[in-house]
């Protein structure tokens, strides 16, 4: 194997990790809820505006930043929680739809507003640079977003499934009523799953803004990407995001380079579509 | 003497009838449909496109003698229709072709536009142009370089700005120098974004480059809106090119240059067919990284004090950054259009359609370094031209090609960062 194809996979693997990360959030507000956010990809812009004005204000990289975004951007899940998906969870589906979609453009016209059309970046070595590996190539900031990645899905998959917590909510999440029966605060628990999801989004875009470019439509972009990557994992299943993340990555890459980076996307989609075909539920979701 | 005192007193009374005359058409508004994409990817186009258009209703509107030969500088509002005021509403083509189509629809059947300008990307001006051909409508376009755009039969769509092939011949010609100075130039790869733009423009370089005897080795296709870019990096490093023209938009053009850097890959000549390359917020953020890419202009901010410089200022004070290329040659569309509709002394259609055949304006009547402006029977304008300007010093683009307009020699191989 040539050494640019071994470059091509790793940067395919860095890729996808980066993918999970910024899925995983929309994955688990559908888990907890069945509610599409249609709003994802904007969360994921704030994250990167936050890690913006961080460095803007205060000359420091992610390692406050992704803190910082998550901790406005948990904020922001909660108001959005009690301010527009408890009444629009009571409506027909198509109020869902549309109200996360509304917000999507508000988010986005805000910041549109507040910071402009124009396009910014972070600075290049703001994390470490890139260095060498026998020859392949390694973006820091890229690096480190699919390290986080990890540790987020590890995170969040041992918070559902080994703590207190994860059980309320995952029967919240199963059935809302008897759960109340048992003494769990549905609103509670949902307004706690709106926090981190969308906490979890903040850090995937303040970490995605060391190697991006920053803009108000950047969403729009990247947010087709977090539903086909949640689509194929499994809706509602975070380790199947990682997964669904790092295998879109690669497959991307790969045919980018080889086939032609305009087919990539109809190699991607074909094959997701095929997949769907014999496992509509994706890799990890139940049935 | 009593002679003189006779002049003297008729002209003062002309003046205050030519007052009187202007004051009566005060309330006399030109609406002027102008489509860019306000919102979308190309947001930083476009809000680029309307401080620029905004400076030149500023410049027509307003009595501005400093401007030297420029015409409707001099005199407030529009002289040909009695003072009238020029008025732009803009529409927000979002960067769709759909979405401009409807626009230019609802600017003409609602807004009752008399004329129309716009709309950035060659694949909505397309759309756009459409209507206003279908509705008689004159539509001028300052920037739009899609070869097809003129090679559709229209008689409403008026181009100012030079076209892919004129750029092609620019590109060849500078390249044949560069070879003959001793630099290689055998092996091009042509990276372009996959819409009318990139593709009509790639396919030009390609036809016209081949006719001459320069082939293109490596063709790279992709979509301005994508994620990432690893892959046609590594595909350019994999082929060697000694020449790489980029044709972009902005997002795409910023990823590039990113990534190149991550994966530490520099041509030994890299081009630019302006767009994203000369988009302001991309010199400001990765213009660190692109350090000695040629591109193609036909606007220099010129020396204090120049026509050109005053512009910039009053630009500058609108938008926060310099004049760029692009939005200079929105402007040059504008002034063109509206120059016809003062020369038509009517708004309507047939009149402003038959005073843009009958443009003839002159080098020192223009802000862009063209030959002059005047139209084909496609609507082209035949004496566009343009040159090859390179970032030099980290922040700006500096004129290197042809020798006689050049400031500095072009500085090889290409730096990056």
């Amino acid at each position: 194997m040539s050494s640019i194809l071994v470059q091509v996979i790793v940067g395919g693997l860095l890729l996808g990790a980066v993918y999970a990360l910024f899925s995983s959030g929309l994955t688990l507000i559908w888990g907890m809820m069945n509610i599409v956010n249609f709003a994802h990809g904007d969360f994921v812009m704030l994250g990167m505006y936050v890690a913006f004005v961080v460095w803007t204000l205060f000359g420091v990289g992610p390692l406050v930043g992704a803190p910082v975004a998550a901790l406005v951007l948990a904020t922001l899940g909660i108001i959005v929680y009690f301010g527009l998906i408890r009444s629009v969870m009571r409506g027909p589906m198509l109020a869902q739809i549309l109200g996360t979609f509304g917000l999507a453009l508000l988010l986005r016209y805000s910041v549109f507003w507040g910071f402009g059309a124009n396009f910014m970046t972070l600075p290049e070595n703001l994390v470490g640079g890139t260095f060498d590996v026998l020859g392949i190539r390694i973006q820091a900031s890229r690096l480190l977003a699919g390290v986080v990645a990890l540790l987020v899905t590890l995170g969040l998959h041992l918070l559902l499934t080994r703590t207190s917590l994860g059980s309320k909510m995952l029967a919240v999440a199963e059935d809302s009523t008897a759960a109340q029966l048992m003494g769990i605060r549905p609103d509670s628990m949902q307004a706690i799953a709106w926090a981190i999801a969308a906490a979890a989004t903040g850090i995937a875009g303040a970490l995605i803004a060391t190697f991006f470019y920053i803009a108000p439509t950047v969403g729009e972009t990247l947010g087709i990407v977090a539903f086909v990557t949640v689509s194929l994992g499994g809706f509602g299943s975070v380790p199947g995001a990682l997964v669904a993340g790092l295998l879109i990555g690669v497959i991307e890459s790969v045919s980018a380079y080889w086939i032609g980076a305009v087919y990539k996307d109809i190699v991607v989609y074909s094959l997701f579509l095929c997949f769907l075909w014999f496992r509509p539920q994706g890799l990890m979701g139940k049935t | 003497m009593k002679f003189k005192h006779l002049l003297g007193l008729l002209c003062a009374a002309s003046v205050s009838v030519a007052l009187a005359g202007a004051a009566s058409a005060q309330d006399k508004t030109v609406k002027i449909g102008a489509i860019f994409p306000l919102s979308g990817n190309a947001a930083s186009a476009g809000v680029h496109a309307k401080a620029a258009i905004e400076t030149a209703i500023d410049i027509i509107n307003n009595a501005h003698p400093e401007l030297g030969d420029l015409p409707l500088a001099k005199n407030a509002g529009l002289a040909g229709l009695g003072g009238a005021k020029v008025e732009a509403i803009f529409a927000d083509n979002q960067g769709s072709p759909a979405v401009g189509q409807n626009q230019a629809l609802r600017l003409i059947t609602e807004e009752k536009v008399v004329a129309l300008n716009g709309a950035y990307q060659s694949g909505i001006t397309l759309t756009a142009s459409a209507i206003s051909e279908k509705y008689g409508i004159p539509f001028v376009n300052g920037e739009s370089v899609a070869a097809s755009l003129t090679e559709r039969g229209f008689k409403w769509f008026f181009r100012v700005t030079p076209v892919a092939s004129d750029f092609a011949k620019i590109y060849l010609d500078f390249l044949k120098d560069m070879k003959a100075a001793g630099q290689k130039v055998d092996n091009i790869a042509l990276v372009h974004e996959n819409t009318e733009y990139g593709t009509s423009v790639a396919g030009v370089i390609t036809s016209v480059f081949k006719d001459n005897g320069l082939g293109i080795a490596q063709d790279i296709a992709y979509s301005a809106n994508t994620t990432d870019v690893q892959s046609q990096v590594l595909q350019l490093k994999d082929k060697k090119p000694d020449v790489v023209i980029m044709i972009s938009y902005t997002s795409d053009a910023i990823l590039y240059a990113k990534t190149m850097q991550a994966l530490d890959y520099k041509p030994p000549m890299m081009m630019a067919d302006n767009a994203g390359f000369s988009d302001p917020s991309l010199i400001k953020t990765v213009g660190k990284q692109v350090q000695g890419i040629f591109n193609r202009s036909s606007f220099s901010i010129g020396p204090p004090g120049s026509p050109t410089f005053l512009i910039n200022e009053m630009y500058k004070k609108r938008s926060g950054d310099d004049l760029d290329d692009t939005a200079a040659r929105q402007m040059q569309g504008f002034f063109v259009l509206c120059d016809a509709i003062d020369r038509a002394g009517s708004t309507a259609p047939e009149k402003i359609q038959a005073a843009l055949k009958a443009t003839d304006l002159k080098p020192d009547q223009l802000i862009m370094g063209y030959k002059g402006v005047k139209f084909d029977d496609k609507g082209q304008n035949i004496l566009a031209s343009g040159l090859v300007i390179q970032l030099q010093d980290g922040e700006n683009y500096v004129p290197v090609w042809p020798k006689e307009r050049a400031k500095t020699a072009p500085a090889l191989p290409y730096k990056g960062w």
